[in-house]
């Protein structure tokens, strides 16, 4: 079988440098009787090459049954050697115990993130001179109290003035106004004359809460936030009794750049400074991918080790949008920073807050 | 702090009262000030060169005073009240011969100090609400103010009584309405009489002393915000104009017609300034970011976070990247060098000889080497060049 070998490889050898040759071998091999069989082979390959081309992919059978059958084989295939080898993998780990390899952190894009050099270190002299003498500073310093004008865009539905109200709720010292039509450059001088600490404006369109502008008084920054996903109390599950009227806790999360100080301080900045711990009320508000999250809850410390904790609402999403120096002025106030789409979120992995 | 003021090329006054010096090449920020009583009483709000040598800054801070920083040093000299603070914040500041110093203030009054004087030897009034006073950089006894219902006025310092030029509002517009005054602000373009101004209603006026005509010769409009800064680059035609968004673009003279924008700000620009020989734009504002673009690519060059909102900017007018570098590589070789050379002329002296063996050594060993190659022999000499030598042999037989 030997012999009979060496003349294949030879022709395939052919085969790959001249195809026209390749007819002219196997007329001469198929005089001598041993070569015959061989070639039979070959040819068969030969055939077999012709019938699927080497870059074969499931896409290319034009029957649609028949591919979606193949292409279900394929996917269920794939999941059955997946979960082989989690299986696999799993017991390793068991055997190994102890001294088994920590498990890998998957990556996410928030683990991902590209470092920003406005990330404030809290050692910073500079920085913190320039937050203690910003315009939060006298909330801060404990010499003005927080005391917030609540109010909505023109002729609000009845769904952005209940938000309003069950906001009134969370923010202690809030009051709720008609808007009337005002302008809000008219509204602000009267806020200030009142002692009124902060403005806050709930924006509408399609009858669907849908913006924010936190104004801090007496001389800013002004905020506007994009909002979203907006569940009033009822529309919450499971959730808890009416909240109570004591000061809540506040938790800024993850609010780590120069802005994202600013912007937890201005939320800060809307509570009083002392909680009462009586009522057990948390608000919060997390930070993920500039995203803030805002939930009010209420928790218990059922034993040593276990909390429980009760949603109390509303419930919404805040995308900052800009933020201005100075009270509202969009016209012509100056700007310390404006989302600019496209240009900021082109890397997925950078984020402002 | 000499050695670290030496090396900045672009200065930057911030909102907290910190005088910082960029180094472009070196990529490092330094802060002039002492830490331990910063107060936001010393913003500064106007920088200037207080003579061409460009040894040393003015820096003029709210609380109406005005400091003398020297480069050399690295610290502040002198400081000189010039005006209270019940006339508002400086708006411009400027030098005239290495010793006088004019301020302008917000509420229009523009004085003149002489040296070692305490009350101004020349005071005027430029009218209420003014937003920026600049000076001609071809004759210097000339400055130019504006502001808001304030128009544009060219003043002569020898002649406080009268303005030069003064601007003569717009035309009432379509509705014949009034069209409202804001000159945020000016620049004098060189070779010619004439002015450009941004104004808070996203226009860009150029006016034209030379003619009759007191209305703007040429008007144009960028975005939709108020325009607070503009600078002038040093090839001409063109205008580099930012906004209260921090949108930066240049404008064609011309036509007014946009050139292009200037990305990567995210808040608004209170400071540009273009440089003097080469085609790039600084600019700085409330997003505490200096950012330094090419204007012929439009891409941003240096980017650095300065921590605190910067109001002005000054650029040095040597060479942006050849400052630090030569730096650089003197702080190897140089600097060493000449400290050496002030302390002992012998040690320089032995090195210089030293330079000159290296030099002869090396002719000797082309020399030798051309030599093996054209003999092919061997003479006693010393073991380095032997390798050399077999080296040599080993390429021939190659």
């Amino acid at each position: 079988m030997d012999f009979t070998e060496v003349p294949v490889k030879q022709d395939k050898k052919s085969k790959m440098k001249k195809t026209k040759k390749l007819k002219k071998n196997t007329t001469m091999e198929e005089g001598t009787a041993e070569g015959g069989p061989v070639e039979g082979k070959m040819e068969q390959t030969e055939a077999a090459e012709t019938s699927f081309p080497p870059a074969f992919s499931l896409s290319d059978i034009k029957n649609k049954q028949r591919r979606h059958m193949m292409f279900m084989k394929f996917k269920q295939e794939k999941r059955k050697q997946k979960l082989q080898i989690r299986k696999k993998k799993k017991k390793e780990r068991k055997a190994l115990g102890d001294k088994a390899p920590p498990k890998e952190v998957p990556k996410t894009i928030e683990n991902q993130r590209v470092y920003d050099e406005t990330t404030v270190d809290p050692e910073d002299e500079e920085v913190a001179f320039d937050e203690g003498t910003d315009e939060f500073s006298a909330y801060f310093n404990g010499i003005s109290n927080p005391k917030v004008l609540v109010t909505t865009s023109d002729r609000p539905h009845w769904r952005t003035v209940r938000f309003c109200e069950q906001l009134a709720t969370v923010i202690p010292n809030a009051h709720v106004f008609y808007r009337r039509g005002l302008a809000l450059k008219r509204v602000i001088p009267q806020c200030i004359a009142r002692d009124f600490t902060y403005l806050m404006v709930i924006n509408e369109d399609r009858k669907v809460p849908n913006g924010m502008v936190l104004c801090h008084l007496p001389d800013g920054p002004t905020a506007h936030f994009k909002v979203s996903s907006v569940r009033l109390r009822k529309e919450i599950k499971r959730r808890g009794k009416d909240p109570t009227e004591h000061f809540p806790e506040v938790i800024l999360n993850n609010f780590s750049t120069r802005l994202g100080h600013s912007i937890g301080r201005l939320f800060a900045a809307l509570f009083p400074q002392n909680p009462q711990f009586v009522g057990r009320q948390v608000a919060t508000f997390h930070n993920q991918r500039d995203f803030v999250f805002f939930r009010f809850h209420r928790y218990i410390f059922k034993n040593e080790k276990k909390v429980g904790i009760q949603e109390l609402g509303p419930r919404f999403t805040l995308k900052l949008r800009s933020l201005q120096k100075g009270t509202f002025d969009s016209k012509f106030g100056e700007y310390e920073w404006v989302l600019k789409r496209h240009e900021m979120d082109a890397c997925r992995r950078k984020f402002q807050l | 702090m000499g050695e670290r003021s030496r090396l900045c090329s672009v200065w930057l006054g911030s909102e907290t009262g910190i005088l910082k010096g960029v180094s472009v090449s070196r990529k490092q920020a330094f802060n002039f000030c002492n830490t331990s009583h910063l107060s936001r009483d010393q913003e500064v709000r106007a920088l200037c060169w207080m003579d061409p040598s460009q040894s040393e800054l003015l820096v003029g801070s709210v609380d109406g005073n005005v400091k003398t920083f020297s480069t050399e040093k690295g610290e502040f000299t002198e400081t000189r009240c010039c005006g209270d603070p019940a006339d508002g914040c400086f708006v411009g500041l400027a030098a005239i011969g290495g010793s006088t110093v004019v301020t302008c203030a917000e509420s229009g009054v523009l004085r003149v100090w002489r040296e070692d004087s305490s009350e101004p030897s020349t005071e005027l009034d430029a009218g209420k609400n003014v937003c920026r006073m600049r000076q001609s950089p071809i004759h210097p006894n000339k400055v130019a103010t504006g502001g808001k219902e304030n128009g544009l006025k060219v003043w002569d310092l020898e002649i406080p009584e009268k303005p030069v030029f003064s601007a003569k509002n717009m035309r009432d517009d379509w509705l014949d309405l009034r069209r409202p005054h804001w000159v945020k602000d000016m620049a004098f373009i060189p070779d010619s009489d004439k002015l450009v101004t941004c104004t808070g209603f996203h226009q860009v006026h150029i006016f034209d002393p030379s003619t009759p005509c007191r209305r703007p010769v040429l008007e144009a409009e960028f975005g939709e915000y108020p325009l607070t800064t503009l600078s002038l680059p040093s090839s001409g035609n063109t205008v580099v104009v930012g906004n209260t968004h921090g949108q930066i673009a240049l404008l064609d003279l011309r036509k007014g017609l946009v050139r292009g924008c200037l990305k990567g700000l995210s808040g608004g620009v209170r400071g540009l300034q273009c440089h003097s020989s080469q085609p790039v734009v600084a600019s700085c504002g409330l997003d505490r970011f200096l950012r330094i673009h090419n204007l012929e690519d439009r891409k941003v060059q240096h980017k650095v976070y300065l921590k605190s909102r910067l109001n002005c900017l000054l650029l040095s007018s040597q060479d942006l990247e050849i400052k630090g570098a030569e730096e650089e590589g003197s702080k190897n070789q140089e600097v060493k060098k000449e400290e050496e050379d002030e302390d002992e002329v012998w040690d320089t002296m032995e090195k210089v000889e030293e330079a000159g063996d290296k030099l002869k050594r090396k002719v000797v060993e082309i020399d030798v080497e051309e030599e093996v190659e054209d003999k092919d022999e061997e003479a006693p000499q010393p073991q380095q060049k032997k390798s050399e030598k077999k080296m040599n042999k080993k390429n021939k037989t190659k």
